[in-house]
């Protein structure tokens, strides 16, 4: 039998301990700690960022650049005074590894962002609108993905190179001095990232918002009046921001791939400027004399893609448990 | 399925037609033309030259030119390569080495990556597991270069056990074919693991499994062909790798293929050989994807194809 005085009522600490025990957790709390546990991934995080620190900060702490050419110190082992030795020109390895770090990091970040604006775009306009809209942007998508990629990369090079030299001899601009730096495969890489790469992106998010678009708060938003606009913006993206960071991510490590494959044939970064593959397709002359000068590069570069893939991999069961397999 | 067969190869021809034309467009409307290049001919040298190949015509009949003349089987003549001679002639001849290492990486690829695959699901949390998870994550992300001269030196230079240039005898094959077929092989493998351990979790296993077949039979027989399928669908873009990194291994081994041709052509800037390996090596790709459209229908007829053949 319960009597009156069984209940007591609660006193403000013990309130305090249950509220303590639901204490809200964020997404991105919560994703970060699932991060934290995931010991590769963690590792992943550090390696990136030596990597990063190397390419970056690194070539203030040098005496050389990448172009400087020390006459009477060619072909030097690795010693002391160059830890990387130097190259049949005289250039110190160590900083054009460096600079060769950068640039693979860069082009992989740059291409990610262009896949990410263009298939985010594009995926989430079509899904949204659906019916006629969606069939005819789909179509253009699965054109696209029957395209061979490689070959119309290494094509668009190929036809740019003349015309891009052509444009950076004549304009003596800042845009057209800064890409000529860059080369004309560099570009041809970014624009067939434009026109290719982002169809992976654009399924995915179409995916997601086809999902998402039928739930509720979309239909409360519409009820209240807000437009196309907004209600992707406002309301789809940042529920599929999971799948997005996840999916741009995923292809860092993707378009490094393709640069080094790309300038390992010589299509890629023009010189006097490197990449981690031009570098090893530099060494191919001398590989059996020179081994280091190969195998320093690839090390690095497979260490880079190999970290950004196993972060990305501990980054999609973080952010988005689902999928875990 | 006859109405989707024809469906399909046209779509692929439309898109052949596509290729062709925009590689035809964007090498004759992008200035700087063939000849540019060289040491700047004079003008009627140029003018000759450009009358020659009929360049000097409207793109577009130039376009329509080439379209008919690929149709009967005409690339066009080389202009610098191999002056004058045939690009479908030089195809022929190079593409044969090509093909026997790019078949030999396929059939490794396969054959190691889809037992790889079904060992770690079968032996699933395990050690084993976990160390072919560590080997398929690195082959992933190596770039074939890398293994292909790393293997170079350790195999041809440190130890001298096989042949470094060109294709002597079958010890050559060797080290182009497995670094080929490195990349592709681990992906194949992770994709074999993941397919094969949702099916091991659906009830037919269960049953076989109550029934007492031995766990080998229901992974190599009664599993294998279910997780099959997602490994089928990777055979068009598996294709499209392997005659890719054609590139790269035929350069660094010093293959006489068409891949290092190709390469070749594009530094040399000859456009007809470009242009007719572009549209050729795109043609076998777009033949690969139809066939693994088509028969993925035979492997598995619970997939619908007339809706769009996507099970997205």
């Amino acid at each position: 039998m319960i009597m009156r005085d069984s209940f007591e009522p609660a006193s403000r600490e013990e309130k305090e301990s249950h509220f303590e025990l639901v204490k809200g957790v964020s997404y991105w709390q919560d994703a970060w700690r699932r991060l934290k546990r995931n010991k590769v991934a963690m590792i992943s995080i550090y390696i990136i960022a030596f990597i990063f620190v190397f390419a970056f900060i690194g070539p203030m702490f040098s005496d050389y650049d990448y172009t400087t050419q020390l006459r009477g110190q060619e072909n030097i082992a690795p010693s002391w005074g160059f830890p990387f030795g130097t190259d049949n020109l005289g250039r110190d390895l160590l900083v054009r590894t460096m600079y060769g770090a950068r640039v693979s990091l860069i082009v992989g970040v740059c291409a990610s962002l262009i896949v990410l604006v263009i298939g985010t775009v594009y995926g989430s306009v079509s899904g949204y609108f659906g019916g006629r809209v969606d069939d005819v942007m789909m179509r253009v998508v699965e054109l696209i993905y029957s395209l061979p990629d490689i070959l119309v990369v290494l094509l668009l090079s190929a036809v740019l190179r003349t015309p891009l030299q052509i444009w950076f001899n004549s304009s003596g601009g800042f845009i057209a001095g800064k890409l000529s730096v860059v080369g004309p495969g560099l570009i041809s890489i970014f624009i067939a990232f434009g026109l290719l790469y982002w169809v992976g992106m654009a399924r995915i998010i179409r995916g997601q918002v086809l999902m998402l678009k039928e739930q509720e708060y979309v239909v409360a938003a519409k009820a209240l009046g807000a437009g196309s606009k907004r209600i992707i913006v406002k309301h789809l993206w940042p529920n599929c921001i999971g799948q997005i960071i996840v999916t741009t991510c995923m292809q860092i490590p993707s378009a490094i791939f393709l640069e080094s494959f790309l300038s390992f044939l010589g299509v890629g970064v023009s010189a006097p400027l490197t990449s981690l593959g031009s570098m090893s397709a530099d060494a191919l002359g001398g590989m059996y004399t020179y081994s280091y000068r190969l195998i320093i590069p690839a090390i690095i570069l497979s260490l880079m893609i190999l970290s950004l893939n196993l972060f990305g991999d501990g980054l999609r069961d973080a952010l988005d448990p689902r999928l875990k397999k | 399925m006859t109405r989707y067969v024809v469906q399909r190869v046209a779509q692929a021809l439309i898109v052949l037609l596509l290729i062709t034309s925009a590689t035809f467009l964007l090498m004759n409307l992008v200035p700087g033309g063939p000849f540019l290049s060289e040491k700047a001919p004079s003008e009627q040298v140029l003018a000759a030259l450009n009358e020659k190949y009929g360049l000097d015509q409207p793109v577009l009949v130039q376009l329509k030119n080439y379209v008919v003349n690929l149709v009967q089987g005409d690339l066009g003549v080389s202009y610098k390569m191999q002056k004058n001679r045939q690009v479908i002639d030089i195809i022929m001849e190079m593409f044969p080495i090509s093909a026997k290492i790019g078949a030999i990486s396929l059939l490794l690829a396969l054959v190691v990556g889809i037992p790889m695959g079904c060992v770690a699901a079968y032996n699933r949390g395990t050690r084993i597991d976990s160390s072919l998870r560590v080997l398929t994550t690195l082959g992933i992300s190596v770039p074939g270069f890398v293994v292909a001269t790393v293997l170079l030196i350790l195999f041809g230079s440190i130890w001298h056990l096989l042949p470094t240039v060109g294709l002597t005898s079958w010890k050559s094959y060797i080290m182009p074919c497995f670094s080929n077929a490195f990349y592709p092989m681990c992906y194949i493998g992770r994709l074999a693991r993941s397919s094969m351990l949702d099916v091991i979790n659906q009830e037919y296993i269960r049953t076989a499994r109550a029934k007492g077949v031995a766990p080998i039979t229901i992974v190599f027989k009664h599993a294998l062909r279910n997780a099959f399928i997602p490994v089928l669908t990777y055979l068009g873009p598996l294709t499209a790798y392997i005659l890719t990194g054609g590139f790269v291994v035929e350069s660094v081994f010093n293959i006489p293929g068409l891949g290092r041709y190709f390469v070749q052509s594009i530094s040399n800037r000859d456009y007809p050989i470009i242009m007719g390996t572009t549209i050729f090596l795109a043609a076998l790709i777009i033949c690969m994807n139809l066939i693994v459209d088509i028969l993925y229908r035979y492997v598995d007829p619970r997939i619908d194809l007339s809706k769009g053949g996507n099970k997205e």
